[in-house]
Protein backbone atom coordinates (compact mmCIF):
# COMPACT_ATOMS: atom_id res chain seq x y z
CA UNK A 1 0.00 0.00 0.00
CA UNK A 2 1.44 3.36 -1.00
CA UNK A 3 1.67 6.32 1.31
CA UNK A 4 -0.37 9.46 0.83
CA UNK A 5 1.88 12.43 0.34
CA UNK A 6 1.29 15.50 2.46
CA UNK A 7 2.90 18.66 1.23
CA UNK A 8 3.21 22.12 2.65
CA UNK A 9 4.30 25.44 1.29
CA UNK A 10 5.43 26.89 4.57
CA UNK A 11 6.12 26.20 8.20
CA UNK A 12 4.07 28.43 10.43
CA UNK A 13 3.02 28.42 14.07
CA UNK A 14 -0.35 27.12 15.22
CA UNK A 15 -0.89 30.25 17.33
CA UNK A 16 -0.93 32.28 14.12
CA UNK A 17 -3.77 30.08 12.90
CA UNK A 18 -5.65 31.08 16.03
CA UNK A 19 -4.89 34.76 15.44
CA UNK A 20 -6.09 34.66 11.85
CA UNK A 21 -9.16 32.59 12.76
CA UNK A 22 -10.08 34.95 15.58
CA UNK A 23 -9.78 38.00 13.34
CA UNK A 24 -11.98 36.34 10.70
CA UNK A 25 -14.50 35.41 13.38
CA UNK A 26 -14.53 38.97 14.64
CA UNK A 27 -15.64 40.16 11.23
CA UNK A 28 -18.20 37.40 10.87
CA UNK A 29 -19.78 37.17 14.32
CA UNK A 30 -20.52 40.35 16.30
CA UNK A 31 -21.04 38.36 19.51
CA UNK A 32 -17.43 37.19 19.60
CA UNK A 33 -15.34 39.06 22.17
CA UNK A 34 -11.72 38.47 23.13
CA UNK A 35 -9.90 38.81 26.43
CA UNK A 36 -6.18 38.71 26.99
CA UNK A 37 -3.95 38.72 30.05
CA UNK A 38 -1.03 40.79 28.76
CA UNK A 39 0.05 38.42 25.99
CA UNK A 40 -1.71 39.91 22.99
CA UNK A 41 1.31 39.66 20.72
CA UNK A 42 2.23 36.14 21.81
CA UNK A 43 -1.34 34.95 21.21
CA UNK A 44 -1.48 36.77 17.84
CA UNK A 45 -4.60 38.61 18.95
CA UNK A 46 -3.50 41.99 17.57
CA UNK A 47 -5.51 41.71 14.36
CA UNK A 48 -8.74 41.16 16.30
CA UNK A 49 -7.83 43.91 18.76
CA UNK A 50 -7.13 46.43 16.01
CA UNK A 51 -10.23 45.60 13.98
CA UNK A 52 -12.60 45.39 16.98
CA UNK A 53 -11.15 47.47 19.82
CA UNK A 54 -14.47 47.67 21.67
CA UNK A 55 -14.76 43.90 21.72
CA UNK A 56 -11.22 43.36 22.95
CA UNK A 57 -10.61 43.33 26.71
CA UNK A 58 -7.10 43.68 28.06
CA UNK A 59 -7.32 42.45 31.66
CA UNK A 60 -3.67 42.69 32.61
CA UNK A 61 -1.73 39.96 34.38
CA UNK A 62 -4.78 38.63 36.20
CA UNK A 63 -5.88 35.34 34.70
CA UNK A 64 -8.34 34.38 37.44
CA UNK A 65 -10.21 37.63 36.91
CA UNK A 66 -10.10 37.07 33.15
CA UNK A 67 -11.81 33.69 33.46
CA UNK A 68 -14.50 35.14 35.71
CA UNK A 69 -15.11 38.11 33.44
CA UNK A 70 -15.35 35.74 30.48
CA UNK A 71 -17.93 33.65 32.33
CA UNK A 72 -19.94 36.78 33.15
CA UNK A 73 -19.75 38.09 29.59
CA UNK A 74 -21.66 35.07 28.31
CA UNK A 75 -24.65 36.35 30.28
CA UNK A 76 -26.21 38.57 27.66
CA UNK A 77 -25.06 36.48 24.73
CA UNK A 78 -21.38 37.18 24.11
CA UNK A 79 -18.95 34.43 23.08
CA UNK A 80 -15.72 35.17 24.94
CA UNK A 81 -12.35 33.87 23.75
CA UNK A 82 -9.68 34.09 26.42
CA UNK A 83 -6.03 34.12 25.43
CA UNK A 84 -2.93 33.38 27.43
CA UNK A 85 -0.29 30.66 27.71
CA UNK A 86 -1.53 27.13 28.37
CA UNK A 87 -0.08 27.05 31.86
CA UNK A 88 -1.89 30.24 32.85
CA UNK A 89 -5.04 29.12 31.00
CA UNK A 90 -5.44 25.97 33.05
CA UNK A 91 -3.41 25.19 36.15
CA UNK A 92 -3.31 28.75 37.39
CA UNK A 93 -7.07 29.18 37.11
CA UNK A 94 -8.40 25.68 37.53
CA UNK A 95 -10.97 26.48 40.18
CA UNK A 96 -12.24 29.52 38.31
CA UNK A 97 -12.74 27.40 35.20
CA UNK A 98 -14.28 24.59 37.21
CA UNK A 99 -16.88 26.64 39.06
CA UNK A 100 -17.55 29.76 37.00
CA UNK A 101 -17.22 28.18 33.53
CA UNK A 102 -17.59 24.39 33.48
CA UNK A 103 -20.05 23.82 36.34
CA UNK A 104 -21.92 26.98 35.35
CA UNK A 105 -22.15 25.82 31.69
CA UNK A 106 -20.73 29.04 30.31
CA UNK A 107 -19.98 29.42 26.64
CA UNK A 108 -16.34 30.40 27.10
CA UNK A 109 -13.54 29.45 24.70
CA UNK A 110 -10.28 29.04 26.59
CA UNK A 111 -7.56 29.48 24.00
CA UNK A 112 -4.11 28.46 25.09
CA UNK A 113 -0.83 28.99 23.31
CA UNK A 114 2.70 27.86 24.19
CA UNK A 115 1.41 24.47 25.31
CA UNK A 116 3.83 21.64 25.88
CA UNK A 117 7.57 21.33 25.79
CA UNK A 118 8.03 23.07 22.41
CA UNK A 119 7.70 26.37 24.21
CA UNK A 120 11.43 25.79 24.47
CA UNK A 121 13.87 28.09 26.16
CA UNK A 122 11.54 29.52 28.84
CA UNK A 123 11.71 26.18 30.63
CA UNK A 124 9.47 24.13 32.85
CA UNK A 125 7.62 26.98 34.60
CA UNK A 126 5.93 27.72 31.28
CA UNK A 127 5.92 24.28 29.62
CA UNK A 128 2.72 22.76 30.92
CA UNK A 129 2.44 19.03 30.18
CA UNK A 130 -0.60 18.43 32.36
CA UNK A 131 -3.21 20.72 30.81
CA UNK A 132 -5.02 18.16 28.66
CA UNK A 133 -5.59 16.05 31.74
CA UNK A 134 -6.78 18.99 33.81
CA UNK A 135 -9.24 20.11 31.16
CA UNK A 136 -10.56 16.74 30.01
CA UNK A 137 -11.52 15.84 33.57
CA UNK A 138 -13.98 18.73 33.77
CA UNK A 139 -17.52 17.55 32.96
CA UNK A 140 -18.85 19.19 29.81
CA UNK A 141 -15.50 20.57 28.67
CA UNK A 142 -14.54 20.03 25.03
CA UNK A 143 -10.77 19.64 24.58
CA UNK A 144 -9.05 20.29 21.27
CA UNK A 145 -5.33 20.19 20.41
CA UNK A 146 -4.54 21.30 16.88
CA UNK A 147 -1.64 20.22 14.69
CA UNK A 148 -0.97 23.07 12.28
CA UNK A 149 -1.93 26.59 11.23
CA UNK A 150 -4.94 25.65 9.11
CA UNK A 151 -6.38 23.21 11.62
CA UNK A 152 -6.08 25.82 14.34
CA UNK A 153 -7.75 28.44 12.15
CA UNK A 154 -10.62 26.09 11.34
CA UNK A 155 -10.94 24.99 14.96
CA UNK A 156 -11.22 28.62 16.07
CA UNK A 157 -14.21 29.01 13.76
CA UNK A 158 -15.73 25.69 14.80
CA UNK A 159 -15.64 26.34 18.53
CA UNK A 160 -17.54 29.61 18.09
CA UNK A 161 -20.37 27.59 16.54
CA UNK A 162 -20.30 25.04 19.36
CA UNK A 163 -22.28 26.03 22.45
CA UNK A 164 -20.40 25.19 25.63
CA UNK A 165 -16.99 25.55 27.22
CA UNK A 166 -14.00 24.61 25.08
CA UNK A 167 -10.28 24.30 25.73
CA UNK A 168 -8.31 24.96 22.54
CA UNK A 169 -4.62 24.08 22.84
CA UNK A 170 -1.95 25.21 20.40
CA UNK A 171 1.64 26.37 20.45
CA UNK A 172 4.66 28.31 19.43
CA UNK A 173 6.89 26.30 17.05
CA UNK A 174 6.61 26.64 13.30
CA UNK A 175 5.05 23.46 11.94
CA UNK A 176 4.39 22.24 8.39
CA UNK A 177 1.01 23.62 7.35
CA UNK A 178 -0.51 20.64 5.57
CA UNK A 179 -4.22 20.38 6.49
CA UNK A 180 -5.51 23.06 4.12
CA UNK A 181 -7.62 20.59 2.16
CA UNK A 182 -8.75 18.56 5.17
CA UNK A 183 -12.09 19.12 6.89
CA UNK A 184 -12.36 20.02 10.55
CA UNK A 185 -15.28 18.82 12.62
CA UNK A 186 -15.25 18.81 16.42
CA UNK A 187 -15.14 15.22 17.66
CA UNK A 188 -14.20 13.67 14.31
CA UNK A 189 -10.72 12.29 13.95
CA UNK A 190 -8.95 12.35 10.60
CA UNK A 191 -7.54 9.28 8.90
CA UNK A 192 -4.28 10.58 7.42
CA UNK A 193 -2.67 7.31 6.30
CA UNK A 194 -4.22 3.92 5.82
CA UNK A 195 -2.17 1.00 7.10
CA UNK A 196 -2.50 -2.53 8.37
CA UNK A 197 0.27 -3.26 10.90
CA UNK A 198 0.07 -0.55 13.55
CA UNK A 199 -2.05 2.52 14.30
CA UNK A 200 -0.38 5.81 15.19
CA UNK A 201 -2.89 8.11 16.90
CA UNK A 202 -1.43 11.59 17.17
CA UNK A 203 -2.48 15.01 18.36
CA UNK A 204 -0.98 18.50 18.16
CA UNK A 205 2.59 18.97 17.07
CA UNK A 206 3.20 15.22 17.02
CA UNK A 207 0.89 14.68 14.06
CA UNK A 208 3.58 15.69 11.59
CA UNK A 209 6.09 13.51 13.46
CA UNK A 210 3.67 10.59 13.14
CA UNK A 211 3.47 11.12 9.39
CA UNK A 212 7.28 11.16 9.23
CA UNK A 213 7.37 8.01 11.35
CA UNK A 214 4.96 6.30 8.95
CA UNK A 215 7.43 6.98 6.12
CA UNK A 216 10.28 5.44 8.08
CA UNK A 217 8.14 2.44 9.01
CA UNK A 218 7.15 2.08 5.36
CA UNK A 219 10.84 1.79 4.45
CA UNK A 220 11.11 -0.94 7.10
CA UNK A 221 8.22 -2.79 5.50
CA UNK A 222 5.72 -1.83 8.20
CA UNK A 223 2.36 -0.43 7.17
CA UNK A 224 1.30 2.25 9.66
CA UNK A 225 -2.14 3.78 9.85
CA UNK A 226 -2.02 7.41 11.01
CA UNK A 227 -4.97 9.05 12.72
CA UNK A 228 -5.10 12.68 13.77
CA UNK A 229 -7.18 13.13 16.88
CA UNK A 230 -7.60 16.88 17.31
CA UNK A 231 -10.60 16.55 19.64
CA UNK A 232 -9.42 14.69 22.71
CA UNK A 233 -12.82 15.11 24.32
CA UNK A 234 -15.26 13.98 23.11
CA UNK A 235 -13.02 11.30 21.65
CA UNK A 236 -13.73 9.68 18.29
CA UNK A 237 -13.96 6.19 19.79
CA UNK A 238 -15.31 4.61 16.61
CA UNK A 239 -12.40 5.67 14.42
CA UNK A 240 -9.83 4.44 16.95
CA UNK A 241 -11.58 1.10 17.49
CA UNK A 242 -12.05 0.52 13.79
CA UNK A 243 -8.34 1.01 13.23
CA UNK A 244 -7.21 -0.97 16.29
CA UNK A 245 -9.35 -3.87 15.15
CA UNK A 246 -7.57 -3.82 11.82
CA UNK A 247 -3.96 -3.35 12.98
CA UNK A 248 -3.94 -4.90 16.46
CA UNK A 249 -1.37 -2.43 17.82
CA UNK A 250 -1.64 1.23 18.80
CA UNK A 251 0.78 4.06 19.56
CA UNK A 252 -0.55 7.28 21.05
CA UNK A 253 1.54 10.38 20.31
CA UNK A 254 1.22 13.64 22.21
CA UNK A 255 3.21 16.50 23.63
CA UNK A 256 1.90 15.90 27.15
CA UNK A 257 2.45 13.74 30.18
CA UNK A 258 1.51 10.09 29.60
CA UNK A 259 -0.65 10.46 32.71
CA UNK A 260 -3.90 12.19 31.88
CA UNK A 261 -3.36 12.79 28.19
CA UNK A 262 -4.74 11.50 24.91
CA UNK A 263 -2.98 8.17 25.44
CA UNK A 264 -4.91 7.40 28.58
CA UNK A 265 -8.20 8.28 26.88
CA UNK A 266 -7.34 5.86 24.09
CA UNK A 267 -6.32 3.19 26.59
CA UNK A 268 -9.70 3.49 28.28
CA UNK A 269 -11.52 3.06 24.96
CA UNK A 270 -9.40 0.04 24.05
CA UNK A 271 -9.59 -1.59 27.48
CA UNK A 272 -13.35 -1.37 27.62
CA UNK A 273 -14.00 -2.38 24.02
CA UNK A 274 -11.07 -4.11 22.39
CA UNK A 275 -8.00 -4.79 24.54
CA UNK A 276 -5.05 -3.98 22.28
CA UNK A 277 -1.32 -3.52 22.91
CA UNK A 278 -0.63 0.21 23.20
CA UNK A 279 2.55 2.23 23.61
CA UNK A 280 2.75 5.85 24.69
CA UNK A 281 4.81 8.55 23.00
CA UNK A 282 4.52 11.22 25.67
CA UNK A 283 6.55 12.69 28.48
CA UNK A 284 7.11 10.26 31.33
CA UNK A 285 5.70 12.03 34.37
CA UNK A 286 8.36 14.71 34.32
CA UNK A 287 8.71 18.47 34.07
CA UNK A 288 10.40 19.98 31.03
CA UNK A 289 13.49 22.18 30.86
CA UNK A 290 15.14 24.87 28.75
CA UNK A 291 16.35 24.03 25.26
CA UNK A 292 15.39 24.41 21.63
CA UNK A 293 12.13 22.71 20.65
CA UNK A 294 13.95 20.15 18.50
CA UNK A 295 16.43 19.32 21.28
CA UNK A 296 13.62 18.90 23.77
CA UNK A 297 11.52 16.75 21.45
CA UNK A 298 14.47 14.46 21.00
CA UNK A 299 15.50 14.33 24.66
CA UNK A 300 11.94 13.64 25.83
CA UNK A 301 11.19 11.09 23.13
CA UNK A 302 8.60 13.07 21.22
CA UNK A 303 9.78 12.77 17.61
CA UNK A 304 9.44 10.46 14.61
CA UNK A 305 12.30 8.23 15.77
CA UNK A 306 10.60 7.69 19.12
CA UNK A 307 7.32 6.88 17.40
CA UNK A 308 9.02 4.29 15.17
CA UNK A 309 10.58 2.65 18.22
CA UNK A 310 7.25 2.52 20.06
CA UNK A 311 5.45 1.21 16.97
CA UNK A 312 7.81 -1.72 16.84
CA UNK A 313 7.36 -2.31 20.56
CA UNK A 314 3.56 -2.31 20.24
CA UNK A 315 3.69 -4.70 17.28
CA UNK A 316 5.97 -7.09 19.17
CA UNK A 317 3.27 -7.46 21.80
CA UNK A 318 0.55 -8.55 19.39
CA UNK A 319 -1.02 -11.83 20.43
CA UNK B 1 -41.84 48.30 44.02
CA UNK B 2 -43.09 46.83 47.27
CA UNK B 3 -44.15 49.04 50.15
CA UNK B 4 -42.27 49.23 53.43
CA UNK B 5 -45.06 47.25 55.05
CA UNK B 6 -44.68 44.46 52.54
CA UNK B 7 -40.92 44.39 53.06
CA UNK B 8 -41.42 44.29 56.81
CA UNK B 9 -43.79 41.36 56.43
CA UNK B 10 -41.31 39.50 54.26
CA UNK B 11 -38.39 39.76 56.65
CA UNK B 12 -39.59 37.47 59.46
CA UNK B 13 -40.92 35.01 56.91
CA UNK B 14 -37.56 34.83 55.15
CA UNK B 15 -35.88 34.31 58.53
CA UNK B 16 -38.29 31.47 59.26
CA UNK B 17 -37.51 29.93 55.89
CA UNK B 18 -33.77 30.12 56.59
CA UNK B 19 -34.10 28.52 60.03
CA UNK B 20 -36.43 25.79 58.87
CA UNK B 21 -34.35 24.96 55.77
CA UNK B 22 -31.07 24.50 57.64
CA UNK B 23 -32.77 22.74 60.56
CA UNK B 24 -34.45 20.23 58.27
CA UNK B 25 -31.17 18.97 56.83
CA UNK B 26 -29.04 19.78 59.86
CA UNK B 27 -26.61 21.70 57.68
CA UNK B 28 -26.18 25.00 55.93
CA UNK B 29 -25.26 28.55 56.86
CA UNK B 30 -27.85 30.47 58.92
CA UNK B 31 -25.65 33.23 60.39
CA UNK B 32 -24.73 35.11 57.22
CA UNK B 33 -28.12 34.35 55.69
CA UNK B 34 -29.97 35.99 58.58
CA UNK B 35 -27.59 38.95 58.51
CA UNK B 36 -28.47 39.65 54.88
CA UNK B 37 -32.24 39.02 54.99
CA UNK B 38 -33.11 42.71 54.94
CA UNK B 39 -30.69 43.36 52.09
CA UNK B 40 -32.07 40.55 49.90
CA UNK B 41 -35.69 41.38 50.56
CA UNK B 42 -35.11 45.05 49.82
CA UNK B 43 -33.00 44.45 46.74
CA UNK B 44 -35.44 42.04 45.14
CA UNK B 45 -38.66 43.74 46.17
CA UNK B 46 -37.87 47.42 46.14
CA UNK B 47 -34.77 48.14 44.07
CA UNK B 48 -34.03 45.77 41.22
CA UNK B 49 -35.94 45.69 37.95
CA UNK B 50 -36.29 42.14 36.70
CA UNK B 51 -38.59 39.57 35.23
CA UNK B 52 -39.49 36.38 37.09
CA UNK B 53 -39.87 34.88 33.62
CA UNK B 54 -36.24 33.91 33.96
CA UNK B 55 -33.75 33.96 31.10
CA UNK B 56 -30.07 33.28 31.54
CA UNK B 57 -29.17 36.27 29.37
CA UNK B 58 -31.18 38.69 31.50
CA UNK B 59 -31.25 41.37 28.82
CA UNK B 60 -32.88 44.67 29.75
CA UNK B 61 -33.17 43.81 33.41
CA UNK B 62 -31.03 44.27 36.49
CA UNK B 63 -28.86 41.29 37.43
CA UNK B 64 -27.69 40.02 40.79
CA UNK B 65 -24.73 37.75 41.53
CA UNK B 66 -24.15 36.12 44.90
CA UNK B 67 -20.44 35.58 45.37
CA UNK B 68 -20.54 34.20 48.92
CA UNK B 69 -22.67 31.27 47.85
CA UNK B 70 -22.87 29.67 51.27
CA UNK B 71 -25.64 32.07 52.25
CA UNK B 72 -27.84 30.26 49.75
CA UNK B 73 -30.77 29.92 52.21
CA UNK B 74 -31.52 33.65 52.12
CA UNK B 75 -31.02 33.71 48.35
CA UNK B 76 -33.38 30.78 47.78
CA UNK B 77 -36.02 32.09 50.15
CA UNK B 78 -35.94 35.52 48.53
CA UNK B 79 -36.12 34.09 45.01
CA UNK B 80 -39.03 31.84 45.92
CA UNK B 81 -40.92 34.57 47.71
CA UNK B 82 -40.25 36.93 44.79
CA UNK B 83 -41.90 34.51 42.37
CA UNK B 84 -38.99 32.74 40.67
CA UNK B 85 -40.06 29.25 41.76
CA UNK B 86 -42.67 27.70 44.09
CA UNK B 87 -42.15 28.40 47.78
CA UNK B 88 -42.82 24.71 48.47
CA UNK B 89 -39.57 23.86 46.74
CA UNK B 90 -37.65 25.36 49.68
CA UNK B 91 -38.37 22.06 51.43
CA UNK B 92 -35.93 20.34 49.05
CA UNK B 93 -32.93 22.43 50.15
CA UNK B 94 -29.72 20.31 50.23
CA UNK B 95 -31.62 17.11 49.50
CA UNK B 96 -30.93 14.57 46.77
CA UNK B 97 -32.20 15.57 43.31
CA UNK B 98 -32.98 19.12 44.41
CA UNK B 99 -32.49 22.29 42.40
CA UNK B 100 -31.61 23.95 45.70
CA UNK B 101 -28.07 22.68 46.06
CA UNK B 102 -26.01 23.45 49.15
CA UNK B 103 -24.39 26.25 47.19
CA UNK B 104 -26.17 27.96 44.29
CA UNK B 105 -25.68 26.54 40.84
CA UNK B 106 -27.02 26.86 37.32
CA UNK B 107 -26.47 23.13 36.92
CA UNK B 108 -29.97 22.16 38.01
CA UNK B 109 -31.67 25.03 36.19
CA UNK B 110 -33.01 26.91 39.20
CA UNK B 111 -34.59 30.16 37.96
CA UNK B 112 -32.86 33.23 39.36
CA UNK B 113 -29.37 31.77 39.51
CA UNK B 114 -26.93 32.77 36.76
CA UNK B 115 -23.62 31.45 38.11
CA UNK B 116 -22.40 28.81 40.50
CA UNK B 117 -20.78 30.15 43.65
CA UNK B 118 -19.38 28.59 46.75
CA UNK B 119 -15.68 28.49 46.12
CA UNK B 120 -15.10 32.05 47.26
CA UNK B 121 -13.80 35.12 45.52
CA UNK B 122 -15.14 34.55 42.02
CA UNK B 123 -18.37 36.50 41.91
CA UNK B 124 -17.06 39.99 41.35
CA UNK B 125 -15.22 38.98 38.18
CA UNK B 126 -18.41 37.39 36.88
CA UNK B 127 -20.44 40.47 37.75
CA UNK B 128 -17.91 42.65 35.92
CA UNK B 129 -18.20 40.43 32.87
CA UNK B 130 -21.98 40.72 32.90
CA UNK B 131 -21.62 44.50 33.31
CA UNK B 132 -19.25 44.67 30.33
CA UNK B 133 -21.75 42.76 28.21
CA UNK B 134 -24.54 45.12 29.26
CA UNK B 135 -22.39 48.00 28.05
CA UNK B 136 -21.71 46.26 24.73
CA UNK B 137 -25.42 45.57 24.34
CA UNK B 138 -26.42 49.15 25.11
CA UNK B 139 -28.39 47.82 28.06
CA UNK B 140 -28.57 50.48 30.77
CA UNK B 141 -29.71 48.18 33.55
CA UNK B 142 -27.41 47.58 36.49
CA UNK B 143 -25.47 44.64 37.85
CA UNK B 144 -25.52 44.01 41.61
CA UNK B 145 -23.30 41.64 43.52
CA UNK B 146 -22.87 40.57 47.12
CA UNK B 147 -19.64 39.47 48.78
CA UNK B 148 -18.66 38.39 52.25
CA UNK B 149 -16.14 40.60 54.03
CA UNK B 150 -13.95 37.64 54.90
CA UNK B 151 -14.26 36.63 51.25
CA UNK B 152 -12.18 39.67 50.35
CA UNK B 153 -9.18 37.75 51.62
CA UNK B 154 -9.32 35.86 48.31
CA UNK B 155 -6.88 37.50 45.91
CA UNK B 156 -9.08 37.28 42.83
CA UNK B 157 -11.28 39.98 44.35
CA UNK B 158 -8.44 42.45 44.18
CA UNK B 159 -7.76 41.61 40.55
CA UNK B 160 -11.43 42.34 39.93
CA UNK B 161 -11.46 45.47 42.06
CA UNK B 162 -8.41 46.79 40.21
CA UNK B 163 -9.99 46.03 36.83
CA UNK B 164 -13.35 47.59 37.64
CA UNK B 165 -11.72 50.76 38.92
CA UNK B 166 -9.26 51.05 36.04
CA UNK B 167 -11.86 50.34 33.36
CA UNK B 168 -14.63 52.43 34.87
CA UNK B 169 -17.24 49.69 35.30
CA UNK B 170 -19.87 52.16 36.47
CA UNK B 171 -22.90 49.92 35.99
CA UNK B 172 -21.84 47.67 38.87
CA UNK B 173 -22.91 48.00 42.50
CA UNK B 174 -21.00 45.54 44.70
CA UNK B 175 -22.13 45.20 48.29
CA UNK B 176 -19.85 43.85 50.99
CA UNK B 177 -21.61 42.06 53.85
CA UNK B 178 -19.53 43.81 56.50
CA UNK B 179 -20.37 41.72 59.55
CA UNK B 180 -16.72 41.34 60.52
CA UNK B 181 -17.10 37.61 61.15
CA UNK B 182 -15.83 34.52 59.37
CA UNK B 183 -15.72 30.79 60.14
CA UNK B 184 -12.69 30.83 62.43
CA UNK B 185 -13.63 33.99 64.30
CA UNK B 186 -13.75 37.73 63.79
CA UNK B 187 -12.07 39.03 60.65
CA UNK B 188 -9.78 41.03 62.94
CA UNK B 189 -8.56 37.82 64.53
CA UNK B 190 -8.30 35.76 61.35
CA UNK B 191 -6.82 38.27 58.91
CA UNK B 192 -7.69 41.94 59.42
CA UNK B 193 -9.23 43.61 56.38
CA UNK B 194 -7.80 47.00 57.30
CA UNK B 195 -9.42 50.17 56.08
CA UNK B 196 -11.73 48.74 53.42
CA UNK B 197 -13.13 52.10 52.38
CA UNK B 198 -9.70 53.55 51.74
CA UNK B 199 -8.57 50.44 49.94
CA UNK B 200 -11.54 50.48 47.60
CA UNK B 201 -11.24 54.21 47.02
CA UNK B 202 -7.56 53.79 46.23
CA UNK B 203 -8.60 51.33 43.52
CA UNK B 204 -10.91 53.95 42.02
CA UNK B 205 -14.24 52.96 43.51
CA UNK B 206 -16.99 55.13 44.99
CA UNK B 207 -17.80 53.76 48.44
CA UNK B 208 -20.94 54.18 50.53
CA UNK B 209 -21.35 52.93 54.07
CA UNK B 210 -24.73 51.69 55.24
CA UNK B 211 -24.15 51.75 58.97
CA UNK B 212 -27.47 50.11 59.79
CA UNK B 213 -27.29 47.21 57.40
CA UNK B 214 -30.27 45.45 58.94
CA UNK B 215 -32.57 48.44 58.66
CA UNK B 216 -34.76 48.42 55.57
CA UNK B 217 -34.97 52.17 55.23
CA UNK B 218 -31.22 52.52 55.59
CA UNK B 219 -30.70 49.86 52.95
CA UNK B 220 -33.13 51.56 50.56
CA UNK B 221 -31.35 54.87 51.05
CA UNK B 222 -27.96 53.24 50.50
CA UNK B 223 -29.01 51.40 47.34
CA UNK B 224 -30.79 54.45 45.91
CA UNK B 225 -27.74 56.59 46.61
CA UNK B 226 -25.58 53.98 44.89
CA UNK B 227 -27.91 53.85 41.88
CA UNK B 228 -27.77 57.63 41.59
CA UNK B 229 -23.98 57.42 41.54
CA UNK B 230 -23.91 54.84 38.73
CA UNK B 231 -23.03 55.76 35.18
CA UNK B 232 -20.41 58.26 36.24
CA UNK B 233 -17.24 56.42 35.38
CA UNK B 234 -16.62 54.57 38.63
CA UNK B 235 -17.71 51.26 40.12
CA UNK B 236 -19.67 51.49 43.35
CA UNK B 237 -19.22 49.59 46.59
CA UNK B 238 -21.56 49.51 49.54
CA UNK B 239 -20.13 48.55 52.91
CA UNK B 240 -23.20 47.04 54.47
CA UNK B 241 -22.65 46.90 58.22
CA UNK B 242 -24.72 43.92 59.23
CA UNK B 243 -25.15 41.78 62.30
CA UNK B 244 -24.50 38.13 61.64
CA UNK B 245 -27.47 36.04 62.77
CA UNK B 246 -29.75 39.09 62.93
CA UNK B 247 -33.28 38.46 64.17
CA UNK B 248 -32.54 35.38 66.24
CA UNK B 249 -31.13 36.59 69.53
CA UNK B 250 -28.83 33.71 70.37
CA UNK B 251 -27.33 33.71 66.87
CA UNK B 252 -26.46 37.41 66.81
CA UNK B 253 -22.99 38.99 67.01
CA UNK B 254 -21.12 35.70 66.77
CA UNK B 255 -19.47 33.54 64.13
CA UNK B 256 -20.71 30.43 65.98
CA UNK B 257 -23.69 30.08 63.63
CA UNK B 258 -21.77 30.61 60.42
CA UNK B 259 -22.23 27.03 59.31
CA UNK B 260 -24.23 25.31 61.98
CA UNK B 261 -27.91 24.35 62.07
CA UNK B 262 -30.15 24.86 65.11
CA UNK B 263 -31.51 21.85 66.98
CA UNK B 264 -35.25 21.39 67.58
CA UNK B 265 -35.32 23.55 70.66
CA UNK B 266 -33.20 26.29 69.15
CA UNK B 267 -35.41 26.25 66.06
CA UNK B 268 -38.49 26.71 68.22
CA UNK B 269 -36.86 29.65 69.98
CA UNK B 270 -35.84 31.23 66.68
CA UNK B 271 -39.29 30.77 65.15
CA UNK B 272 -40.95 32.21 68.24
CA UNK B 273 -38.97 35.38 67.66
CA UNK B 274 -40.18 35.67 64.06
CA UNK B 275 -43.86 35.69 63.25
CA UNK B 276 -45.25 33.62 60.38
CA UNK B 277 -46.49 36.45 58.17
CA UNK B 278 -46.94 34.93 54.73
CA UNK B 279 -47.24 31.23 55.48
CA UNK B 280 -44.42 28.75 55.95
CA UNK B 281 -43.51 26.56 52.99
Amino acid sequence: MGLKEYTFTEKIDTRSGFGVGLAELGDKNPDVVALCADLTGSLKMDAFKNAHPKRFFQVGIAEANMMGIAAGMTIGGKIPFTGTFANFSTGRVYDQIRQSIAYSHKNVKICASHAGITLGEDGATHQILEDIGLMKMLPGMTVINTCDFEQTRKATHAIAEHHGPVYLRFGRPKMPNFTTDLPFEIGKGILLQEGTDVTLVATGHLVWEALEAAKILHELGISAEVINIHTIKPLDDALILQSAKKTGAVVSCEEHNFLGGLGESIARVLATNLPTPQEFVATQDTFGESGTPAQLMEKYGLNAAAIVHKAQAAMSRKA
Amino acid sequence: MASLETLEQLIPQVRRDILRMVHQVNSGHPGGSLGCAEFFVTLYNHVMEYSTDFTMDGKNEDLFFLSNGHISPVFYSTLARSGFFPVAELATFRKLDSRLQGHPTTHEGLPGVRIASGSLGQGMSVAIGAAETKKLNGDTHLVYSLHGDGELQEGQNWEAIMYAGAKGIDNLISTIDYNKQQIDGSTDDVLPLGDLRSKLEAFGWVVFDVEQGNNIEAIILGLETAKAASGKGKPIAILLHTIMGNGVDFMMHTHAWHGKAPNDEQLATGLAQNEETLGDY
